[in-house]
């Protein structure tokens, strides 16, 4: 059995609709999962004697300004060291109340991940020891990398965007 | 924003019976910016607490911005001690995501500048470790090499230290006569002062005795803090993306894999002396390959993201035509998430990119390995002294420009 089928199958064994969208995004096997249950695919997914997903390779966040209700995605990174295989988990969650549970006590690596992705999109990973900023100063009041805040100066005149870019 | 002031002394720090001392921020010039607020008992660390984002510069939503082809000049500033090996991990990334093949050549050529990089950066690391307990000699032998090194990426590409090296699709020039001639002086020359340097720290008494237990770490709480690169192999677990995740003809190697035991300084700089060696093994594996090669291949057939040779854009339309396209950033790129990394000088370096179609990434993250790796900082000196502080924090191979962004 091919390694992704087998994760695809466990997860789906052990909580059935939970886990969904599953697809394969090149070499990567990605699927979502509902916001309150990130920890709990998380944790089988590391303690799981056959898959043992014990190493949180990259975490980080996007943001979807367009899609109502599930704006910011939290993107987790998992590696099985052994044998060197990847997933990637999705948690979507509302703008409005970016509530996310933190993964800090399953992976110390978490830790400023967690804080550079509150620090540049807003995620609130609830629990999280020590949420603050990380990257930018203490006293900014938004969060840089949401798409509404566009990187040149819009007072600007002589770019014509139709022609450069988005 | 509001006015609320910017320092934040621990909690009771007025009645307190320990020392709070600031170990830096540091002058640029040394190791980066770096601040670590450490609270001391005598010469014990009791606990650190280190501040990170002096030169964040805001690369990643930068690369909102620009196209594809500009962003190699932003993988540049992250480490910048290895930055062919950032340009490369950038261009094979784009490569991923339009699903191109790559001539054999163009690979090992390519393998041959992000093996020379590797030699440069633990070069840099490992005799600064010399240098911060107090044996600046092995610093200046191999400061000489390094030298060399940036001689052959300047004949490569024209410049030193943030090299843009390479285009998507393959490198921007052949390799001339004059790099091969470089590269084999460097061969020819380096082993021997690499074995000087060697001789002149590894069994010296007050090296080994400064470094040995200097900033210990277990394999699994190495594992636990997402250690990569030589700091994940001195812990003992043989992790290296070139074995484990192939890219551009690592396979073809043979190569070993050096590993410690303690996770110390000492093993730290003794695996990246290790790596040095089999970085030569491979130097000299991929100039003989480059034998059975057509020398004159040096990118791959890609005309909508290669910039076709000049005086062909002058004279003919069709090269024209992509030119000005990739020069526009007009050309179409499939959309999708993709995610590739290398084994950069202290570890993994990934780029997670995600493309919706445009002439610039929708979202492009890129995964650092040194700043995941030193939040582990507080845990390895807790408990140590002051000066073990200082080499351990040498021997992590730490870049302010790829942990700030």
């Amino acid at each position: 059995m091919d390694l992704n089928d087998l994760v695809q199958q466990k997860l789906k064994d052990k909580f059935g609709e939970l886990v969904s969208d599953f697809i394969m995004h090149y070499d990567i096997l990605t699927f979502e999962t509902p916001k309150e249950n990130n920890l709990k695919v998380l944790t089988f997914l590391k303690e799981d004697a056959e898959l043992q997903f014990d190493f949180l390779n990259d975490l980080t966040a996007v943001h979807y300004p367009n899609e109502a209700g599930r704006e910011l995605a939290v993107v987790y990174m998992l590696q099985n060291i052994r044998n060197g295989q990847r997933i990637r988990l999705k948690v979507f969650t509302d703008i409005q109340k970016p509530d996310v549970f933190t993964a800090v006590n399953l992976f110390s690596t978490a830790n400023w991940l967690e804080r550079e992705a509150y620090d540049f999109f807003g995620v609130n990973f609830v629990g999280h020891p020590n949420l603050i900023r990380i990257m930018n100063v203490d006293e900014m009041d938004y969060f840089p990398l949401r798409k509404e805040y566009p990187v040149e100066d819009q007072t600007r005149i002589d770019k014509d965007d139709d022609m450069f870019g988005r | 924003m509001n006015q609320k002031q910017n320092i934040q002394l621990p909690e009771g720090s007025l009645g307190k019976q320990t020392t709070t001392m600031n170990l830096g921020p540091t002058h640029p010039a040394t190791h980066g910016v770096f601040q670590n607020i450490l609270e001391m008992d005598g010469e014990r660390i009791v606990s650190a607490v280190p501040t990170v984002g002096y030169i964040h510069r805001a690369f990643e939503k930068l690369a909102e911005r620009k196209p594809y082809y500009q962003i190699t000049t932003l993988t540049d500033r992250l480490n910048y001690c290895s930055s062919p090996i950032n340009n490369m991990g950038w261009h094979m990334t784009v490569e991923k995501l339009i699903q191109a093949e790559l001539p054999k050549r163009v690979e090992y050529l390519r393998v041959i500048i992000m093996e020379l990089s590797r030699i440069a950066d633990h070069l840099v690391c490992n005799s600064v470790i010399g240098v911060d307990t107090g044996a600046a000699t092995g610093f200046f032998y191999v400061f000489e090499f390094r030298e060399l090194i940036y001689e052959i990426f300047e004949e490569i590409c024209g410049s030193r230290l943030t090299t843009n090296i390479g285009r998507i699709g393959g490198l921007e020039r052949n390799f001339s006569e004059l790099a091969f001639q470089k590269i084999n002086h460097f061969m020819k020359t380096f082993p021997k002062a690499m074995e000087e340097f060697e001789n002149l720290l590894t069994r010296n008494r007050i090296f080994v005795d400064r470094t040995v237990g200097a900033g210990p770490i277990s394999a699994e709480r190495a594992l636990n803090y997402g250690f990569t690169g030589p700091n994940l192999r001195a812990a003992g677990i043989d992790y290296d993306i070139r074995v484990s995740h192939p890219y551009s003809s690592y396979q073809d190697f043979k190569f070993d894999i050096p590993v410690g035991h303690h996770g110390d300084t000492y093993d730290r700089f003794l695996v990246r002396n290790g790596e040095i060696w089999q970085s030569l093994s491979i130097l000299q594996q991929a100039l003989d390959k480059l034998k059975d090669h057509d020398p004159s291949v040096y990118h791959a057939d890609l005309p909508d993201f290669y910039l076709p040779l000049k005086e062909d854009v002058y004279t003919k339309m069709e090269a024209l035509i992509y030119h000005f396209k990739i020069v526009m950033g007009e050309t179409e790129l499939p959309v999708g998430e993709v995610y590739h990394s290398v084994e950069g000088g202290n570890g993994e370096l990934g780029f997670y990119l995600i493309s919706d179609g445009g002439r610039s990434p929708y979202r492009l993250h890129f995964r650092r390995p040194c700043f995941i790796y030193y939040q582990a900082y507080p845990e390895m000196i807790q408990g140590s002294m002051l000066s073990d502080a200082v080499v351990t924090m040498s021997s992590m191979n730490l870049i302010a420009g790829e942990l700030d962004a």
